[in-house]
């Protein structure tokens, strides 16, 4: 990696950014808004993060030392809230503003101007669900899952705000999607036909889909929520002829489909940085994406196996078990594409791939489990327990989040023209590795062995584990800091990078100089016939 | 009697054996006592073993699974790595390869599939019981009304959990059972088959004993059964499962299986009471018997708030010696014991005690600790107030 | 970008925007999806509306005996006392049956309620048919009026046989605020004089069990 691309930019005939402030209100620019949406997310991390804190803390041992039982529940609420809508969402957004022009090329996204509307909406949403803990009898307290009527009749006064916040999130999360889509429609480059396209397009682009799909049905379960609060109807109570039981079923039409959106552009991710790394082309491309496919169909016929215990007749609880448990076999396909592209490769272990590696083996173990709470019989005793905490953790933090993480060290030279430090980059990785397991591992057992999740206080018996959960995740929380500085250094350095960056790296955003030109591709690439996008 | 909550985890050398046993999945399996603070219990019940054995099954099914893709991902690491002077290969498909681990799984999902829909069935199968009993979630208690042959309910009790608030934030020790005690638990006969009707007075709640492998949710409006054969006595504890506002984690289940000449005298004794209790509220109790009645209420229903000296714990639990509720009307002090304070930790008792049990509590406060109200409470006062309530 | 692209990326929008409006639109769809379903597969449950019922068509199975409970509640803040006049029934399928349940408003203010059927087990609640049921409408009660609601109702013979007995549950809602006042007092102006006069109120021993 010798060769120097000196970025040219300058002598770019298009404007580059503009001056100060104005750049980032008013850009249009696929990379300002990918850089908005990056930083952005990382700092709901961190405020998820210092909730997630929290929780830990309080759950450090039995009885109640910090917080009380109302507070305990806002943070929980929150921090399921802002992680899924504030965190992981709003990172896959900035990513793909990033790189999807870059890698079909395509000079910027195909909307500029919404695209700058569906970012600045998340800071106003956000600010309007954070500032409800302030508000007299609290925030949102029932759970990222506001489960009627808990969330309705009995809910604090601030259940208005929080639903004006999701309508906003899920109105960016739109605007965000139809452009992904607008774009990977009719931007590619002459010769990038569909199944050329690298799998993170691939991946967003089915996510898009789903987000688009789903999105709007959140949107009408909380304006079901708000008629019912302020108008006078019964959607979900029993009273006026509706029914609880019928939230559940709306919202997890939309909840299941969503943990789905949070997952495929992370299969696209690691679809792309282990062949860089094992230098050998991605195996099974085409399956890769059928897969993906299926498990994009699939979720919009699971979503009661969240509801196992609400009381179903048995012929539903079976359909939604069988259909379930086939989720593990496009899943699996997945998996064995992964390890198969690593085996007989040439492989170096750099930080990006680091977290790639981690994803497969986390994830999968993420994917036993759900597959155990596939089975109905047997989630009875895992329903709401420590045990699904634990499951949706592995599929979410060493999943999604190591996916993002990935991602930022693969492409950060790109982005800003400078190699990170790896050695501290190995370092936040195996900090985050082992906090990650020392937090969500025990809580596989305190589960299995009777612990409800949601719990401000505990049973003696679960003591060991949750202190042992606490203490990984303050080792977890903390070293994330560590990435923060690991980036800002790099940004600032002056390690210059080349523009193909790595060694088995292939795509076409690696033709691009390193940083990338403000305006990504001006004059459509030739996209080679003979070599697919992909390998 | 078996005791399905472990002793205490606190101790130093228990806590070294949990860190060692995180990773060493083998500890996790001996069948002994202490494997139940690791994996599912067995429990006691002949579903809540099959759903064990079911757990387990598909449990080693990933074990094995796992160990052949991380072995496969590990040795590639070592074999495969450039530093060992791999050169990579080009292939990046093969269709034989991929339908074999697309059938395959598919197979042992079938596989895991018909042992599970056999246990389901077997769990849906509520028909022929021997007695009922309603469950009714209320925040954050539990109701449980029995109901006889001749279909009438014949009694029904709260069960509050009995940790105290001392306990709780630390001013005392925490025992065994600690958030896993009642005043007074759902009590059944062993070897009958008992249906539970599970419902909810106001959100969602979740009914769940592990030890019988039973968990369903409390719906207000719905009516859900479930039910569970007990063999053996024994004191079973559960928590509830569903969110369900501020003290969620404060409403345990305990259920006391006894055999079934114990239950059917305990029953007796509770319709008797029942039936006396019925009595009471039209009769007129002398000063003495308010007195004793109300110190018992007390002391069982306010005083871990308002602490056995009436001081309370102000500003959260105000203190009743001298208060403008006290000595107020009687009409008043009863309305705030019936239907609480909105807004605060005062919780509505008005399903919880009978009209007798409010009078006599009332009848206390108005005359303890220093208060001395000339009036005397009588349950024809508390019945007045209910019926002129929601005016 | 091309003109070309920038207009095929703008023709793209609308097509996706009708999918969102589609989707929202769904979302209120589900509500009487869901109901249909229930009503068709039991779920949550709910029992069907007024059933016409034919005596001719189906006779009765003297073969099987179906246990009946009767399952009453009222909501939280709802302080009317309700209750079934019997716990519950023996009835063969097919045969018609009508019941009665006592409800009782002992506040002093018309209050409107309305009862929520449940079935449990759920693979009963489609067999289990209502020709007549107090929980098809709402009532109104004048302070102190007690009435007794007629039940009439048939179990399916077509009930699976491993369902030996059912439980029905009521619970009853207050929902005099959702309701217009002039409908109230059209409700009122129709029904006959309550069947307990207003001064039965502070009769301490007809109101003993509303503790319990």
């Amino acid at each position: 990696m010798s060769e120097v691309v000196i970025s040219s930019h300058d002598d770019h005939h298009d404007h580059g950014p503009a001056k100060g402030i104005s750049r980032w209100l008013f850009t249009t620019n696929h990379k300002d808004i990918g850089t908005l949406y990056l930083w952005f997310s990382f700092a709901m991390f961190l405020i998820g993060g210092v909730m997630a804190l929290i929780i830990r803390t309080e759950l450090f041992q039995p009885g109640l030392q910090f917080v009380q039982p109302e507070f305990f529940n806002q943070m929980t609420t929150n921090h399921g809230l802002i992680m899924v809508f504030g965190a992981i969402m709003p990172a896959f957004v900035g990513l793909a503003n990033w790189l999807i022009p870059m890698q079909i090329g395509a000079p910027d996204m195909a909307l500029p101007r919404m695209n700058n509307l569906s970012f600045w909406i998340l800071p106003f949403a956000f600010s309007m669900m954070i500032s409800t803990l302030f508000m007299e009898g609290g925030g949102p307290n029932f759970g990222w899952t506001f489960y009627a009527p808990l969330s309705t009749t009995y809910a604090p006064d601030s259940v208005t705000f929080f639903i004006f916040a999701v309508h906003l999130m899920g109105a960016s999360s739109i605007m965000g999607s139809i452009n992904v889509i607008a774009t990977i429609l009719n931007m590619r480059a002459p010769g990038m036909t569909l199944m050329k396209m690298p799998l993170f397009v691939w991946t967003w682009l089915i996510t898009a889909y789903l987000l688009l799909a789903v999105m709007p049905v959140l949107a009408g379960a909380v304006t079901m929520m708000l008629f019912d609060i302020h108008f006078g109807t019964s959607f979900f109570s029993a009273a006026g002829g509706g029914d609880p039981v019928m939230f559940q079923h709306i919202f997890w039409f939309f909840g299941h489909p969503e943990v789905y959106i949070m997952i495929l552009p992370a299969f696209g991710i690691v679809s792309a940085i282990i062949p860089t790394f094992a230098r050998k082309p991605l195996f099974g491309y085409d399956s890769m994406v059928y897969a993906v496919a299926s498990i994009a169909f699939l979720s919009f016929i699971v979503w009661a196996h969240h509801m196992f215990t609400v009381g179903m007749p048995l012929a539903g609880q079976l359909f939604f078990m069988y259909s379930t448990m086939l989720i593990a076999v496009p899943t699996g396909v997945k998996v064995f594409n992964w390890v198969a592209t690593m085996w007989r490769g040439s492989m170096t272990f750099e930080t990006p791939m680091l977290f790639a590696i981690a994803f497969v083996v986390l994830f999968t173990m993420g994917g036993f489990s759900g597959l155990m709470l596939s089975i109905t019989p047997v989630d009875y005793q895992y329903h709401d327990t420590y045990f699904v905490v634990a499951h949706f953790h592995y599929v979410l933090v060493p999943g999604a989040l190591f996916s993002i993480i990935a991602a930022v060290y693969y492409w950060l030279p790109k982005w800003c023209g400078n190699m990170y430090n790896e050695t501290l980059g190995k370092i936040h990785f195996w900090l985050s590795f082992i906090g990650v397991n020392v937090t969500f591992f025990p809580q596989h057992f305190s589960g299995l062995a009777g612990m409800p999740r949601r719990i401000p206080d505990y049973a003696l018996q679960f003591t060991d584990f949750n202190m042992i959960s606490s203490v990984g995740a303050y080792i977890f929380g903390f070293s994330q800091l560590l990435f923060m500085y690991i980036v800002i250094e790099a940004i600032r350095a002056n390690r210059p990078a080349t523009s193909k960056v790595w060694d088995g790296a292939y795509g076409l955003e690696w033709t691009l100089p390193s940083p990338a030109p403000y305006h990504s591709f001006t004059h459509p690439p030739k996209v080679d016939d003979a070599v697919p996008a992909h390998s | 009697m078996k005791q399905s909550v472990a002793s205490s985890g606190a101790s130093g050398a228990h806590s070294v054996a949990a860190s060692l046993g995180l990773f060493g999945i083998g500890a996790l399996l001996t069948g002994n006592a202490w494997a139940d603070n690791y994996n599912m219990t067995q429990g006691v019940t002949e579903i809540s073993q099959r759903v064990y054995d079911l757990h387990m099954l598909i449990f080693w099914i990933c074990v094995v699974i796992g160990v052949g893709v991380f072995g496969m991902i590990f040795l590639s690491i070592y074999l495969h790595r450039k530093s060992r002077g791999a050169e990579a290969a080009q292939f990046h498909e093969n269709t034989k390869v991929e339908i074999a681990w697309t059938v395959l799984p598919t197979l042992i999902l079938v596989g895991m599939a018909v042992p599970a829909t056999n246990v389901l069935t077997e769990m849906y199968d509520t028909g022929g019981e021997d007695m009922t009993i309603e469950v009714r979630g209320y925040q954050w208690k539990w109701q449980y009304k029995y109901l006889d042959d001749d279909f009438n309910q014949t009694f029904s009790f709260f069960s509050n959990m009995a940790t105290s608030r001392d306990s709780i934030e630390g001013r005392s020790e925490k025992d065994d059972t600690y958030l896993l005690d009642v005043d007074k638990p759902l009590k059944i006969p062993t070897n009958r088959k008992v249906r539970f009707l599970v419902t909810a007075e106001d959100v969602i709640h979740a009914f769940w004993v592990p030890d019988f492998g039973i968990k369903r949710d409390a719906i207000p409006g719905i009516i859900n059964d479930l039910w569970t054969v007990v063999p053996e006595p024994g004191v079973y504890r559960g928590q509830c499962t569903e969110l369900c506002g501020k003290d969620h984690g404060f409403m345990p289940i305990v259920v006391e299986a006894v055999p079934e000449a114990e239950f059917d005298s305990w029953y007796g004794e509770q319709l008797a009471a029942a039936t006396a209790r019925k009595a009471a509220l039209s009769k007129t109790f002398s000063e003495a018997e308010l007195m004793a009645e109300g110190e018992q209420v007390y002391t069982t229903f306010c005083s871990s708030c308002h602490q056995p000296n009436g001081q309370g714990v102000p500003p959260v639990f105000p203190s009743l010696v001298g208060s403008d509720i006290v000595k107020g009307t009687k009409e008043g002090h009863i309305e705030i014991i019936l239907n609480g304070v909105a807004g605060s930790a005062m919780q509505a008792f008005g399903k919880q005690l009978d009209a007798a049990q409010i009078a006599a509590v009332t009848h206390y406060e108005r005359n303890s600790w220093g208060n001395a109200m000339a009036d005397i409470t009588q349950p024809a006062d508390v019945v007045a107030v209910m019926e002129s309530k929601a005016e | 970008m091309s003109v070309r692209q920038t207009w095929a990326a703008i023709g793209t929008v609308p097509k996706l925007c009708l999918l969102v409006v589609g989707m929202f639109g769904f979302a209120f769809a589900l509500v009487p999806i869901y109901n249909l379903l229930c009503e068709v597969t039991g779920l949550g449950g709910r029992t069907g509306g007024p059933y016409t019922y034919e005596a001719a068509s189906i006779p009765v199975d003297e073969s099987r005996e179906i246990k009946i409970n009767f399952i009453t509640n009222t909501n939280g803040g709802m302080a009317w006392e309700f209750r079934p006049e019997q716990g519950g029934v023996r009835v063969h399928p097919g045969e018609l049956t009508t019941v009665n349940f006592i409800v009782r408003n002992p506040t002093r203010r018309v209050m409107v309620g309305q009862a929520v059927p449940s079935v449990a087990p759920m693979r009963a609640s489609n067999h289990f048919h209502k020709t007549e049921c107090f929980c098809f409408e709402q009532q109104v009660l004048r302070p102190g009026e007690e009435i007794a609601m007629p039940m009439r109702f048939v179990v399916g013979r077509e009930l699976p046989a491993t369902v030996k007995s059912i439980a029905l549950s009521y619970t009853l809602f207050d929902v005099t605020d959702s309701v217009a006042q002039s409908v109230i007092d059209a409700a009122l102006a129709d029904s006959a004089p309550a069947m307990r006069p207003d001064n039965s109120l502070l009769q301490p021993e007809e109101a003993g069990n509303s503790a319990g």
